[in-house]
């Protein structure tokens, strides 16, 4: 993906290059160019084409975000509640993401948003250990983090 | 402009509520697990809001852009559940109990192998 940013890059300092005028809308309809250019030689590269994966990523941060206000307003209900009905636990949670960096961000959107916080995790870096404030049924749990933050994670590794 | 105008106050005023119920939280909640679900996150929340009233005051009506808020933003974002999981790790590893009527705890047998390593 970098190798592929970089020569989009070159592609737009060479289409300057051309016109001998360096201003920036000059680089960015080379940019542009340079990106149509990699979109149709996408078949010799290794990777996915990169604009692809900047999608995915965009997609996750609006996922965050989305996840992050409506948790917090799950979260402010608790805390106003007269009573407290609130039943906390700890539950462990296998992933399928491998790479350090890939459970790091896992872990850090898992304790962001409100409702769970990642206490532990696992020397093999398969299980994470969440406490959850109010967790009637944990598979839910397990299966609401599966299907927003891993899946997502996982489209932006492309794997 | 008025868009604008309403849009920051509307961002301050979240922005300081859930900070404040963030702090009744803090208050309310029985154990050191669940008030850290409150201040480590419902705070940031609210930073986050000030912080972006600030940026679109600064930009829209001062007519200058200060993008250090921004980088505070996003290193809030980035530093903050850290240090609300290193918290509640610490916490669990010194021996602190789970409340009452918490319901399962998966971790115990971890913590105990540790216990008895060290």
């Amino acid at each position: 993906m970098a190798f592929q940013i970089m020569l989009n890059v070159l592609i737009a300092v060479t289409w300057m290059f051309f016109y001998s005028s360096f201003t920036s809308s000059r680089f960015i309809v080379g940019y542009l160019l340079g990106a149509l250019l990699i979109l149709l030689f996408r078949r010799f590269f290794k990777d996915r084409f990169y604009l692809l994966v900047v999608w995915a990523v965009i997609k996750l941060v609006i996922l965050f975000f989305k996840e992050l206000i409506l948790a917090n307003v799950d979260v402010l209900k608790h805390i106003i509640r007269p009573k407290l009905t609130i039943t906390p636990g700890i539950f462990a949670m296998e992933t399928k993401l491998s790479s350090d960096w890939e459970v790091t961000l896992l872990a850090n959107l898992i304790t962001l948003t409100p409702g769970t916080l990642v206490v532990d995790i696992s020397d093999d870096n398969k299980t994470l250990y969440i406490h959850a404030i109010h967790l009637p049924d944990a598979d839910e749990a397990i299966n609401g983090i599966r299907n927003t933050f891993e899946k997502a994670i996982l489209e932006v590794t492309g794997k | 402009m008025i868009v604008i105008n309403s849009l920051i106050i509307i961002l301050t005023i979240l922005g300081s509520l859930f900070a404040l119920l963030a702090a009744v939280g803090v208050l309310r909640f029985p154990d050191v697990y669940t008030r850290n679900h409150a201040a480590s996150k419902s705070a940031t929340l609210g930073i986050t809001c000030i912080l972006l009233a600030t940026f679109l005051y600064f930009w829209f009506v001062k007519g200058e852009v200060f993008t250090s808020t921004l980088l505070g933003i996003f290193f809030i974002l980035l530093t903050a559940p850290v240090a609300g999981q290193l918290i509640a790790r610490a916490a669990y590893y010194s021996g602190v109990k789970l409340w009452d009527k918490s319901g399962r705890d998966d971790l115990k047998e971890k913590a105990k192998a540790y216990q008895t390593e060290h």
